[in-house]
């Protein structure tokens, strides 16, 4: 039996997902889910788990983590439910709590050190320079000032936090 | 011919420079005139930066369009996940002055503010709307006769309520864009299908990602493509990066590449060396 929680979704609802009250379960999205082809993830199923509150179920599930954000499933809501908006919110939460997969932590720490989400090599810098770019592109990159107020930017918001 | 601010990512710059210099060669061919956005950082990644805290990715967001909008420019991004964040977070600033005002806190700790105003495009759409297709015909010296896969990927087209730049089930605009080339975009199956590599999903789960390019490579190769013609540098990653162990040899060109080799762009200047999937011309 599962005790619906409507604490969760005030939950979501602050963290930018107030809409998934609106799902009414057609399943369209299911049908259309790349993923759910390829994966045991069912987007209608987890529409239905965040209304009903199941917090630790959805934060602690794979499934939360298999959608590729193709918005096929938002396309084609008959009620227009955000469902992109609403599983961005449930990983957000997912994270604040310590859930975090280590190559999207690694992803993270590359924006911390880089500004960019991958790193720097050097055969690129070397075709950089042999087609004629800056040998480092004109970004953060090459700016310390820049990438210093990026920094106050990750701090700010607590992200510098979440990949430690 | 408009200006505009040239948004350059990760992708682009860091693995595949050749598309960052044929974008550069192309729009100027065509009169599209771009400034580097100086200072600018990543944009930030909307499937995963916005995954782990959307907060950081909104501000960070407004941090490169405040750049622009002090440039008195809209925004060209060569790369749908750029194109996704910055046009997401342009329109939800536009659309909610509280949002506006909690990210304009964050910004102030670095002298800056964002006031709302910046307009964000997709490369191929500036190409189709500001250059058309009779313009761009008029620019090709070295027409093409290739069979090709159009690959729009997810971000291009949506959200389509608040992109509007073409049908998201059955789009034309980039194969318009790739025929004025003269190569021809052959019909597939499944042709609006994700390239599995988006949301994070490449990097938790490779094998789920790559279930998808696999799909979209089989129909591609059945279709008499060969060469996959992509709009967003990490599309781009997934079929070049996949393709060996997967089975399948289909080079892989960004739009901009395709225009750079039909405009008589050396091999060379195109950075196909970067190509994990040999690209023999």
């Amino acid at each position: 039996m599962v005790t619906p929680n409507p604490d969760f979704a005030k939950e979501i609802a602050a963290a930018g997902g107030e809409e998934v009250k609106m799902c009414f379960q057609c399943g369209t999205c299911t049908a259309g889910c790349p993923s759910g082809r390829r994966t045991s993830y069912r987007v209608r199923k987890l529409m239905r788990m965040a209304q009903l509150g199941m917090k630790e179920e959805i934060i602690n599930s794979e499934e939360l983590w298999e959608c590729s954000t193709c918005y096929t499933c938002v396309e084609r809501c008959p009620r227009q439910v955000p469902i992109v908006d609403i599983i961005i919110a449930l990983r957000n939460i997912a994270v604040a709590e310590g859930h975090m997969y280590d190559n999207h932590k690694g992803t993270a720490k590359n924006l911390v050190k880089y500004g960019h989400t991958v790193p720097v090599k050097d055969d690129i810098t070397a075709l950089r320079e042999k087609l004629g770019l800056p040998a480092v592109p004109p970004t953060v990159l090459s700016n310390d000032k820049a990438k210093a107020d990026l920094d106050k930017i990750l701090a700010a918001t607590g992200f510098t936090k979440i990949t430690e | 011919m408009a200006k505009y601010a040239f948004f350059l990512g990760c992708i682009a710059p860091l693995r595949y420079p050749g598309i960052e210099k044929s974008t550069r060669e192309v729009c100027a061919a065509l009169g599209v005139e771009l400034v580097d956005l100086q200072d600018a950082s990543c944009c930030p990644a909307p499937g995963v930066i916005r995954a782990f805290s959307k907060k950081t990715w909104l501000a960070a967001a407004a941090r490169n369009l405040a750049l622009a909008e002090k440039q008195g420019l809209p925004i060209l991004t060569i790369c749908n996940g750029c194109y996704g964040s910055l046009f997401d977070a342009a329109h939800e600033l536009a659309h909610d002055e509280k949002l506006l005002a909690e990210v304009n806190e964050v910004l102030k700790e670095i002298g800056m503010e964002y006031k709302g105003t910046t307009k964000v495009y997709h490369f191929a759409e500036v190409l189709y709307r500001e250059v058309g297709i009779e313009g761009i015909k008029a620019k090709i010296t070295n027409p093409l006769s290739y069979q090709v896969a159009a690959f729009y990927g997810c971000h291009f087209l949506k959200p389509s309520n608040i992109k509007g730049v073409d049908d998201p089930e059955d789009p034309k605009i980039l194969d318009e864009l790739i025929e004025a080339t003269g190569a021809k975009s052959m019909p597939r199956k499944q042709k609006m299908l994700c390239c599995g590599a988006g949301g994070g999903l490449k990097a938790a789960f490779g094998d789920v990602a790559k279930k998808f390019t696999e799909t979209n490579l089989e129909n591609m190769k059945e279709s008499g493509a060969q060469y996959i013609i992509d709009v967003c540098p990490f599309c781009h990653l997934q079929f070049d990066g996949t393709q060996k162990e997967l089975g399948y040899s289909i080079p892989v060109l960004h739009l901009s590449q395709l225009y750079g080799l039909a405009m008589g762009m050396s091999a060379d200047d195109l950075g196909l060396s970067a190509h994990i999937t040999p690209v023999t011309l």
